[in-house]
């Protein structure tokens, strides 16, 4: 017979009771120091190291002994957990707990990097740094309480200890390491300052900068530059206490939340920058580029919140859901495997979970999903107390270590195993103390009344089904739930009436008061006379579900997405018209051999040997259209928070996911320079790309090309359309010619002050000078905008500036000439016909739409023969896109200088190839189709100036992205693969599963504020 | 007899740019008969004439043949070489009601209210716009004026495009009443981006179906209230709809999804109304249902992109051709706010690269255009007895390439081809001394 150790379970209250010294006590003292001893228990020491029949004294809140030969004290509490597992309870490095969430610190207006009323400065009082989203002053352990709430619900997951802080702001200060037991804060708190915490999100600040992604990476890189320099220069600064909580925290673990596959790479970055290895915090879509994860060495802390099947039933709302967010729904259980199969470091966490109780279970999903056990109770225990650099406190049960752990009846990871307690600080916390002891069995029932004395045989199948043996098998209403037992029940069949009997569990057996059938008056007892047959859990029957094979993943995780990446083969055109783009213009019938990514050769009658042959007879050759102005392919666009913010990169944040992308290579795009918006004069530094479609951001760079930089004149900058009118310098062309004026003079004095301060002479006693070379950020600060404009005084950056009308065009070359540098290209300059001429004596190059006009009150004056003025005085002339919808046809827009002012049929395609290429500076890889250039090349099913041309192959580096036949093949296989899908959430839905709306799959489209037509119902155009 | 050559047409138009470009007079009534001769007449409804004469009368096309005379005293336009097309019509547009779309004092196209059938675009169409002159550039010379916003939006007039005002410039008047169908799918939510998410929204479906009971309702009480002669109070609402009923207006709704077009159909059953759909962006889904129920769609913007990520990458560029192939009737339109409206034949050219013929993508902008606005029996096509609305182009109309459009007649007037661009254009070819 089993030994029933009720006592233990009977209540929950406060076992170990430390004191605190300095606390007064109200009352009588009450120290304790009680041992207790878990004798018998299958003791998961850590993940690599299980012990059977183990035990282990706790007292005071630690483990004090624990192996195979523990001497049991004598006045040690025994509690015999024969048949149970004890595990190190969780750790979760990301919970919600104790930390309430910051309130904005006043009403602002500048959230938006839109038209919306600045707030330029920081309207938190204090000595603190000038941008409110830099809170690195907050301490956690200043902010945390206890949550009795919160804490019960992650002690039921199996959570002894957490990482807190506050969940606000770009920089978020330190976090601090609580345990969750109901304790005196003091108590609770493990570790104080434990780490430091980064987002790419400014919380409740209401500061317009910064308002974009590339934004706030500017922001943190100028941050540690600043802090850094800080140290050296208080004197200069005055207090800084932002600045100096920042550089105390720098030594802490440094955890940043990225919340998705490419802020990781984001944020690895910035580390990379400053000799930081960030933690950082994901979003469960790492699987879809877990290479590219893997290459940060990162620990990842991991959520486990996997999206809800969609209530696709209706066809109508399936419509409009997007491949991509199905598979996700599919694969997301698969994200910790590959994390595991990758090699990557990870923690699992209950964040951002619908409800922290379905955290087990969706840890159990992975597991069905391929990850192995031992490394989902590592990610739960000793990864992130090493992670944090705790383990010496948690994360595996040894001598000395907290006493947190919990005891389960089996294998945590198993669905059919309950964690019975939660042992926290030395703190019992019940969590299904009923299931304890499997009461199965037969129990003797004495019932005692007036009447007289009764006995009845129970059997008990288990806490909540019982029958009464006797010549009839009674069925009974029970309940045991490990303390109260409710029994009611009718003597015989035929009565209506019937005993109803109420009583405790104790550590004998069971007895109480009831009634019976008539309201008599009656105790009883009940005695367990013999246990049923256990039933063997199996250590290990976490089944592996089948449900048919899994989609793909797909690169990128998007329709059109490759699963197989095309390659670069050596190909053969054959036959084509070819427009070279050279001196010798058009050719017929002629051949281009395309081998190693480049244009190997081009002439009649090349040889086919080992190259794929395409017949191209009928069809034109053209260089890859290169567009000078695009918005795709990046996460943010516009960081409007400023006037000058020449320290952003559109680099930082390129995003590969972009539909655009395949769409444009559809319409024989190539490269495209990716601009910052137009929302201030001095906008951030642009991106060249390649539309390699399915690389990752890094690789999407057009290698080796001159770096470049938006500058925007006008109405945007003076932000002419705002409908809350506008308080930030400039409002007028006035003002935006002094903000020209002034960054430069600036820029001129900041690199006389660092040629100043690289060398330090020094006079000895003799009088004799010393010249040494010294580190110039020392003294002067080093200033990431600064350094931007620099790089345009030594023509190492090159400028692109968004324009329209003659007096802006005018006045901003005159503010280069004076002060030395010029612009490169004017982009939009509907206006520059008028202008042509002194565009020409400055050096500017012209890019400009064919037919935009009267959409604002600047461009009342565009007409569409402006192209064809400004190439006829002799200006290097392209048309750009701006527009994620004209891009794709960029061909016809260039055409169209045909009709409108009569260019040839060659000069209008150069303005979409080689024109751009050369403004861009890349004209010795692209542009034209000359030996030894990259093979970006489209062959069009028509003349590529008509409207009749569709693009059926285009090239990048002599890789087929777009191929229109393979593209209907892909166009099929989706088709499938939706039905699978949308079938595969209908059946989840048969299956009584948890069901989200069909949301439908917006699109956003990122522009520079020029836009007024409309990009399709799912689309938000976003001037940001 | 006069003959003009083209060279001449050009030399008239170099003496226009010298005068700004508020002297650009629209022209004077046809005072003697024109005959354009020899050229490749496109009708407009799929025919092409080879080396054909048109000749116009009084305003009309009074013969079309290879062998017409020219008359004594008529004007002889030699079209050797050239193409002849229909004049082009913009069938959904806010031309007149909207100059610059940033400065709010300069648009009239969207009343108060919810409920405004009595609203009447043609009484604030501006015929001195800027814009207007520019479109006859590609060939447009009609525009169906739409005033924009609320459920009912109010009456469209058609407009020809060489007008002192708007009296003069109404071709079709209060031809059809704009109804906007309250959204049937979740919209996405502009200020999502901010908010780091979509805000929730109460069931937006739920919300549509009962914002089109409320509409049904009335029209109900529209149609109650025509049956009366007499009103103690009159009704300017309900009596501003009752062409509907008649036939003498058609009810333009302006809907995208499925479930907006299945509701549109609803209101086809119950009313016996015209219904036109405007946009419909996803009308292919259920073609058969309009081919049944004859409701032909005005496509708003083939330049688009598509709807979804998983669409194929031509998905607007090739629906033209799948409405076609379903023998649905459809216009391509062009209400592109940046380029104005001027690409209409481009547009349609896009559609032909994308599967439809090239006389199919003509009458998509011509003739369908003209039937589907209910002005067929006048324009539309080059045929017999219709008003003699002509452009010629040196090449095909629909290539940017060739659409060089040197005359252009509404209504019998050769009109004036001149307007801002051309103006500016001239006057700084002449600074740089530049041809």
């Amino acid at each position: 017979m089993r030994k029933i150790c009720l006592a233990i379970l009977l209540g929950c209250f406060q076992m170990t009771v430390f004191s605190q010294p300095t606390f007064p006590v109200n009352g009588v003292a009450d120290e304790r120091d009680v041992t207790y001893a878990f004798t018998h228990a299958n003791i998961v020491k850590d993940p690599q190291t299980t012990i059977a029949n183990a035990s282990m004294l706790v007292m005071n809140g630690k483990i004090i002994a624990i192996g195979t030969t523990v001497n049991i004290p004598a006045d040690a509490i025994i509690v015999d957990c024969t048949g149970k597992t004890i595990y190190p309870s969780f750790i979760d490095l990301y919970a919600d707990y104790g930390i309430t969430s910051a309130q904005p610190a006043g009403f602002g207006m500048g959230r938006g990097g839109g038209f919306g009323a600045a707030q330029l400065t920081s309207n938190q009082k204090g000595a603190f740094g000038w941008n409110q989203a830099i809170k690195a002053d907050v301490n956690a352990s200043a902010l945390f309480n206890t949550d009795e709430a919160k804490a019960k619900a992650l002690r039921e997951s199996g959570f002894g200890a957490v990482l807190v802080h506050q969940r606000d702001g770009i920089a978020r200060g330190t976090g601090t390491f609580v345990s969750l037991a109901s304790v005196k804060e003091n108590l609770a708190i493990l570790k104080e300052t434990a780490s430091a915490h980064y987002s790419f999100s400014k919380g409740t600040s209401t500061q317009s900068y910064p308002s974009s992604m590339m934004g706030m990476i500017a922001l943190l890189r100028q941050t540690y530059l600043d802090a850094k320099w800080y140290k050296n220069n208080a004197d200069k600064e005055g207090v800084n206490l932002t600045l100096g909580a920042w550089n105390r925290a720098q030594a802490l673990p440094q955890i940043f939340e990225a919340n998705d596959k490419w802020n990781v790479l984001r944020a690895d970055r910035i580390g990379d920058e400053f000799g930081v290895q960030y933690i950082i915090k994901t979003n469960g879509n790492e699987y879809q580029r877990v290479q590219e994860i893997a290459g940060t060495k990162a620990t990842l802390i991991v959520p486990v919140n996997y999206p809800a099947a969609m209530d696709v039933e209706d066809p109508n709302d399936a419509r409009f859901v997007s491949l991509s967010d199905m598979k996700h729904w599919e694969l997301a259980p698969t994200n910790t495997a590959a994390l595991d199969k990758a090699g990557i470091s990870f923690c699992l966490t209950t964040a951002d979970l619908r409800m922290p109780n379905i955290f087990l279970a969706n840890v159990r999903k992975a597991i069905e999903n391929g990850l192995s056990e031992s490394k989902a109770l590592e990610a739960l225990t000793i990864t992130p107390a090493k992670t944090i650099g705790v383990s010496e406190m948690v994360g595996s049960l040894e001598t000395g270590k907290v006493a947190n752990f919990i005891i389960t009846t089996g294998n945590v990871f198993n669905e059919k195993t309950s964690i019975l307690e939660n042992w926290v600080q030395g703190n019992k916390y019940s969590i299904h103390a009923e299931k304890w002891v499997d009461i199965a069995g037969s129990y003797t029932l004495n019932i005692q009344s007036e009447k007289g004395n009764k006995s009845m045989q129970l059997s008990v199948k288990s806490a909540a089904a019982a029958s009464i043996i006797g010549t009839d098998t009674i069925a009974t209403k029970f309940s045991h739930d490990g303390k109260i037992v409710k029994i009611s029940f009718s003597p015989d069949k035929r009565s209506r009436g019937g005993y109803r009997l109420s009583g405790l569990s104790n550590a004998t057996g069971w007895n109480g008061y009831g009634e019976d059938a008539e309201g008599n008056k009656l105790t009883w007892t009940g005695t367990l006379q013999s246990v049923a047959a256990a039933i063997e859990v199996k250590a290990d029957s976490t089944k592996r579900r089948g449900s048919g094979p899994l989609g793909k993943v797909t690169y990128p995780f998007t329709p059109f997405g490759w699963s197989d990446a095309p390659k670069q083969e050596t190909v053969l055109f054959k036959n084509a018209t070819v427009w070279t783009n050279e001196a010798e213009g058009k050719l017929e019938n002629t051949d281009v051999l395309v081998k190693d990514g480049k244009i190997a050769q081009i002439g009649k009658g090349i040889p086919e040997t080992g190259a794929v042959v395409i017949d191209a007879t009928g069809k034109h050759l053209s260089p890859g259209i290169i567009d000078e102005h695009s918005h795709i392919a990046a996460a943010s666009i516009n960081e409007g928070g400023q006037s000058v913010t020449s320290e952003v990169r559109i680099a930082d944040n390129l995003n590969p996911d972009d539909i655009n992308i395949y769409r444009q290579l559809s319409g024989g795009v190539t490269s495209s320079h990716i601009l910052h918006g137009s929302a201030n004069t001095i906008g951030g530094q642009t991106q060249l790309i390649k539309l390699r479609w399915g690389a990752s951001d890094d690789q999407l760079k057009f290698q080796g090309s001159d770096g470049f930089i938006k500058f925007a004149l006008g109405e945007n900058v003076k932000r002419a359309s705002s409908s809350q009118g506008n308080t930030r310098f400039p409002d007028t062309r006035m003002g935006v010619e002094q903000v020209l004026t002034d960054a430069f003079t600036r820029a001129k004095d900041y690199e006389k002050a660092i040629a100043a301060a690289s060398t330090v002479t020094t006079t000895n006693a003799k009088g004799k000078k010393t010249t040494t070379v010294a580190d110039p950020y020392l003294t002067v600060r080093k200033d990431l905008e600064l350094d931007a404009l620099v790089e345009i005084l030594n023509k190492k950056r090159f400028i692109t500036c968004h324009s329209y009308v003659q007096s802006e065009i005018n006045s901003a070359m005159k503010v280069g000439e004076k002060l030395g540098f010029r612009f490169n290209t004017f982009t939009h300059i509907l206006e520059g016909y008028k202008v042509a001429d002194k565009m020409k004596e400055h050096g500017a190059n012209a890019s400009t739409f064919s037919d935009w006009w009267n959409y604002k009150m600047e461009v009342l004056d565009a007409i569409p023969y402006n192209a064809s003025i400004m190439t006829k005085v002799g200006l290097n002339v392209a048309i750009n896109s701006d527009d994620a919808e004209m891009a794709r046809r960029l061909n016809q827009e260039a055409a169209k200088s045909i009709k409108w002012g009569g260019l040839t049929e060659e000069e209008s395609l150069k303005m979409v190839t080689l024109n751009p290429a050369k403004m861009l500076h890349v004209d010795n890889k692209v542009g034209s189709i000359k030996v030894g250039k990259d093979a970006d090349l489209v062959l069009w099913s028509d003349s590529p100036v008509s409207i009749y041309a569709k693009s059926e192959k285009t090239m990048v580096d002599g890789i087929i992205y777009f191929d229109r036949e393979k593209d209907a093949a892909m166009r099929k296989d989706q088709t499938r693969e939706r039905n699978r899908l949308i079938q595969k959430m209908n059946g989840e839905k048969r299956a009584g599963g948890f069901m989200a709306p069909a949301t439908p799959s917006y699109t956003t489209i990122l522009n520079c504020g020029e836009h007024d037509h409309s990009h399709g119902i799912l689309t938000i155009d976003q001037f940001q | 007899m006069k003959k003009i050559l083209f060279n001449l047409l050009a030399c008239t138009l170099i003496s226009q740019v010298l005068v700004a470009q508020d002297d650009v007079y629209p022209a004077k009534k046809q005072d003697a008969p024109i005959v354009i001769v020899n050229g490749t007449v496109h009708v407009g409804n799929g025919q092409v004439l080879s080396n054909t004469s048109v000749e116009i009368k009084d305003g009309k096309i009074t013969n079309i043949g290879t062998d017409i005379a020219v008359p004594a005293g008529a004007l002889k336009v030699d079209a050797k070489g050239k193409h002849v097309y229909p004049g082009l019509i913009l069938s959904n547009t806010n031309l007149g009601l909207l100059e610059v779309p940033s400065v709010r004092a300069t648009i009239d196209e969207t009343e108060i209210g919810d409920y405004n059938p009595s609203i009447r675009s043609i009484v604030a169409y501006n015929t001195d716009s800027r814009v207007i002159n520019t479109l006859k550039s590609t060939g447009i010379t009609f525009a169906n004026i739409v005033p924009q916003g609320g459920t009912i939006s109010g009456s469209s007039s058609v407009a020809q495009l060489d007008a002192w005002n708007w009296e003069d410039a109404a071709y079709a008047t209060d031809n059809a009443i704009h109804m906007n169908m309250p959204a049937l799918y979740i919209r996405p939510n502009p200020y999502a981006g901010m908010m780091g998410r979509q805000m929730q929204q109460e069931d937006p479906i739920k919300k549509g179906l009962q914002e089109i009971e409320e509409i049904k309702k009335f029209f109900r009480e529209a149609k109650a209230y025509g049956v009366q002669q007499q009103h103690e109070s009159t009704n300017l609402k309900l009596q501003a709809v009752q062409g509907l009923f008649t036939k003498k207006q058609k009810l333009f709704i302006h809907c995208e999804v499925v479930r907006e077009i299945l509701a549109a159909i609803d209101f086809k059953k119950e009313f016996d109304f015209d219904v036109v759909l405007v946009g419909a962006s996803e009308s292919i889904q259920v073609a058969e249902l309009l081919k049944q129920n004859s409701i032909p769609v005005v496509l708003n913007q083939m330049h688009a992109l598509p709807t979804l990520a998983d669409d194929g990458v031509d998905q607007p560029y090739s629906l033209p051709a799948q409405l076609q192939k379903a023998g649905v009737l459809f216009c391509i339109n062009d209400e592109d706010g940046m380029q104005r409206g001027k690409n209409l034949p481009f547009q349609a050219g896009t559609a032909a690269a994308y599967g439809l013929t090239k006389e199919q993508a003509l009458s998509s902008i011509t003739l369908n255009a003209a039937k589907i606005l209910g002005i067929d029996d006048k324009t539309g096509s080059i045929e017999k007895g219709k008003d003699a609305n002509i452009v010629i182009s040196n090449g095909d109309i629909l290539d940017m390439r060739s659409n060089i459009i040197n005359f252009v007649m509404i209504q019998g007037r050769i009109v004036n081809l001149t307007d801002k661009h051309k103006q500016l254009y001239e006057r700084y070819k002449g600074k740089y001394g530049i041809n």
